[in-house]
């Protein structure tokens, strides 16, 4: 037992001598730490853009749920029903019904500009023109303010997220479309869902406005279960009236944020690693100058008898405690500056603006910490092999 | 110059420190130009939009298309010389992760339009002739190895022909070139009559116009003039300067301006905190020595310059290399493979970058310069 006891103690007190020499080398310690800070807080920060716009997909769809688009399109834009085929799809079997009837609603999808907020320039803004099921298709979807729209009137609601990133949609206050003016009665939540992003309507109006005949885009439904899906798709696929493609939502909100997401994620992960390797370099410094600022205490140590391996383990102990330290204070600062920051961005596949929240999950905060760690390991190991490396006499002739 | 010796012994003197100085400054102007080229790849093609084209599109959304019409109507317009149009074709070659855009536009009027796309007379001709032809960027046809006579068959996620079909097929006739690196070379242009005459449905309408102005001092009130034009119709429109129209399109991803310019001060600051007290470490180290170059006859600003210069030196040559590197790697093409089509290191950039690199070496160098300068001999020589 004395052994690795020893051995232990070997290695606390030549950290001691290393963590409390850092207020001698304030300065380059401080350099350090706050360059790796500064390569977690961009890596977490990014990545939680792309984790934020993801989660606003998925928080969109429910795995029992369907989407019904022509076949070929990608995204409701350019899909397109006549009444007659979205009354076959609502009919179909797996499709949830209530005394109202199939609980499936067939809605026109269109993009009106509207000023962004924050930059004061044109965005499209995505309208739904939805039926009367759509709230119940929906199951998070609930007014937060104000009432819903009448049918048949031309009055509109807007998602929470619309609200705030784009001008001109206060409830109470008007939208104008082409030559009319629509009255803003109500704002609604999705539970951080795409669906925040637009304004609704009843589609009947949207199809007069738009000038878009009898026509629909896509129909949501709901079913009667999750397993009932394939039964409803093949029922769909199978009937000769039909052309369509039949998709989970779930299934397709991940296929229309692929691109986003992958955008944000590549070029955050480039970004990073760049920054990554300017840590590395920047805690090799601190580290080398911390070995070299003690080369007599660590020469004096090892003549006295401390091991090689004491100095290797208590140089990386400090460089790993500075690293933490940095990690640390980026993750907290990223955490507090992104995590639920308001934003929206262009969903390529629809043409239309997107809002979302950045989120800084656990698990991004994890790997921040975790290339923290890297860059500290990469950082103290080379210095750490040069002090234990040090010819005793050599060093102990610079006194 | 003649001190140049003398500045690199003292870089010389602690190399492996120098190097690492010197690599966390190169990483830095490597991280600075691909910075700059994502800057560019996002808001593509804003700084160099014509000066004097407006673009014109509905008033409610870029969706709803506009009548054919309506360019007779605008070149009446005092102020306008010429109107064309352009429309979004939606079409997949292949998979739909294979993205480049298509429209179908006036062949003649386009490329008057456009003379930033480089075609060949021959080509041109064989354009204006085949009424099936395309002419397609340089990068896609390079993307999906297209030669002049390929047929190619592209998929309309919007457009159905008279005949059901969604399937459409083109001659690509020419492969255009762009007149400087900003200009994209992704789309592939086709003939509106063609397209006009097969589609099933919106014939004789268009997406959106372009308008040339005759005095772009002018462009401002002839875009107001186009919208009183169609005031009250039943197609309002909304005219702008193809550069805010762009940079509005551009704003639509997010304000890249303010993330990159975000990240930039965060990286410098750090690299400047690290050289910055690489050089202070440096010249504390030194005391000794500038003292005594001070006894020797050195005057006070000698030794500051003599300072600053070796901070300068180590940052210009970090940075240098650095935007040589990022050049090198911009070279090999977009990271994200397709979704950034303008992905290219502006020269405008570069020389920012050299500017970044003297302005870092100065403020690297200034604080140890001015403790030395400050130096009283004889407190340094005692200090030996």
């Amino acid at each position: 037992m004395a052994g690795p006891l020893n051995w232990l103690s070997q290695v606390a007190s030549v950290s001691k001598f290393g963590l409390l020499s850092i207020p001698q080398r304030a300065g380059s310690v401080a350099a350090a730490v706050i360059g790796i800070a500064g390569v977690v807080a961009v890596l977490v920060g990014v990545l939680s853009m792309g984790a934020g716009f993801q989660k606003a997909m998925t928080a969109s769809g429910s795995p029992d749920a369907a989407i019904v688009l022509r076949s070929g399109a990608d995204s409701e834009m350019v899909s397109g029903f006549l009444r007659e085929s979205t009354r076959i799809i609502g009919d179909a079997p797996g499709v949830a019904r209530t005394d109202e009837g199939p609980l499936s609603s067939a809605e026109l999808f269109v993009i009106i500009n509207l000023p962004k907020r924050s930059t004061g320039t044109d965005a499209n803004v995505p309208m739904r023109g939805v039926e009367h099921a759509a709230m119940k298709v929906r199951d998070k979807l609930k007014l937060v303010d104000g009432r819903m729209f009448e049918w048949g009137k031309n009055e509109v609601i807007v998602g929470v997220g619309a609200a705030n990133e784009f001008g001109g949609l206060e409830l109470g206050g008007k939208l104008r479309v082409g030559q009319h003016e629509w009255p803003i009665v109500g704002l609604f939540s999705a539970g951080g869902g795409t669906a925040e992003s637009e304004i609704w309507t009843d589609a009947s109006v949207l199809q007069a406005a738009y000038k878009r005949g009898d026509t629909f885009q896509s129909v949501y439904v709901k079913l009667v279960s999750v397993g009932a899906f394939q039964e409803f798709k093949d029922a769909l696929t199978t009937d000769p009236r039909l052309n369509v493609k039949v998709l989970r939502q779930v299934e397709y909100y991940s296929e229309q944020s692929t691109a986003v997401t992958k955008l944000i994620t590549t070029l955050g992960f480039l970004i990073a690693f760049l920054m990554a390797i300017g840590a590395v370099f920047g805690a090799l410094n601190t580290m080398y100058s911390s070995v070299s600022a003690r080369t007599r205490e660590i020469a004096t140590l090892r003549a006295l008898g401390f091991g090689s391996g004491a100095v290797v383990v208590s140089v990386m102990i400090e460089s790993l405690a500075l690293a933490v330290l940095g990690g640390a204070l980026g993750a907290i600062g990223a955490y507090f500056t992104f995590n639920g920051l308001q934003t929206a961005t262009m969903n390529w596949q629809s043409f239309s603006q997107v809002t979302f929240a950045f989120a800084v999950t656990p698990e991004l905060l994890m790997r921040g910490i975790v290339w923290a760690v890297l860059i500290g390991l990469i950082g103290g190991l080379f210095p750490a092999l040069r002090g234990a490396r040090l010819p005793i006499a050599a060093a102990l002739r610079e006194l | 110059m003649k001190y140049w010796h003398l500045i690199w012994s003292n870089l010389k003197r602690k190399k492996l420190r120098t190097i690492l100085t010197l690599l966390s400054i190169v990483v830095a102007f490597i991280l600075f130009g691909f910075l700059s080229a994502i800057k560019q790849a996002l808001a593509g093609g804003v700084s160099l939009a014509g000066q004097n084209r407006l673009v014109t599109r509905h008033k409610v959304s870029i969706i709803q298309s506009l009548p054919e019409s309506y360019k007779l109507r605008m070149e009446r317009i005092p102020g306008v010389a010429v109107a064309t149009h352009e429309s979004w074709f939606g079409g997949v070659y292949q998979d739909a992760k294979s993205f480049f855009p298509q429209m179908p536009v006036v062949p003649e009027e386009f490329l008057d339009m456009f003379p930033e796309f480089v075609l060949s007379p021959e080509q041109k001709q064989a354009w204006f002739e085949t009424r099936t032809g395309a002419i397609v960027g340089r990068k896609t046809a390079e993307r999906f190895h297209w030669k002049i006579g390929d047929k190619v068959p592209i998929q309309s996620s919007i457009w159905g022909k008279t005949d059901g079909s969604r399937l459409w097929e083109f001659d690509i006739v020419g492969i255009f070139d762009g007149r400087d690196k900003s200009t994209d070379t992704t789309p592939l242009y086709f003939h509106y009559d063609y397209f006009d005459e097969a589609r099933a449905w919106n014939k004789g309408q268009v997406g959106w116009y372009l308008v040339r102005v005759k005095d772009p001092a002018q462009a401002a009130e002839v875009a107001k003039l186009v919208d009183q034009e169609f005031e009250n119709s039943a197609a309002e429109t909304k005219t702008e300067p193809e550069g805010a129209f762009l940079q509005a399109w551009a704003k639509q991803i997010g304000d890249i301006t303010t993330i990159t310019a975000t990240i930039l001060s965060a990286v410098f600051f750090t690299i400047l905190l690290v050289a910055g007290n690489t050089m202070g470490q440096a010249v504390r180290e030194r005391t000794g020595e500038l003292g005594a170059l001070k006894a020797m006859g050195f005057t006070s600003s000698q030794v500051l310059s003599l300072v600053l210069a070796e901070s300068c030196v180590l940052a210009v040559l970090g940075g240098g290399m650095g935007l040589g590197l990022a050049w090198v790697f911009i070279a090999r093409g977009d990271p994200t493979g397709g979704m950034l089509p303008m992905f290219f290191f502006p020269t405008v950039d570069v020389l920012i970058g050299v500017g970044l690199a003297v302005a870092l070496g100065m403020l690297a160098g200034i604080f140890p310069a001015l403790q030395a300068m400050r130096l009283r001999v004889a407190d340094a020589l005692r200090r030996m």
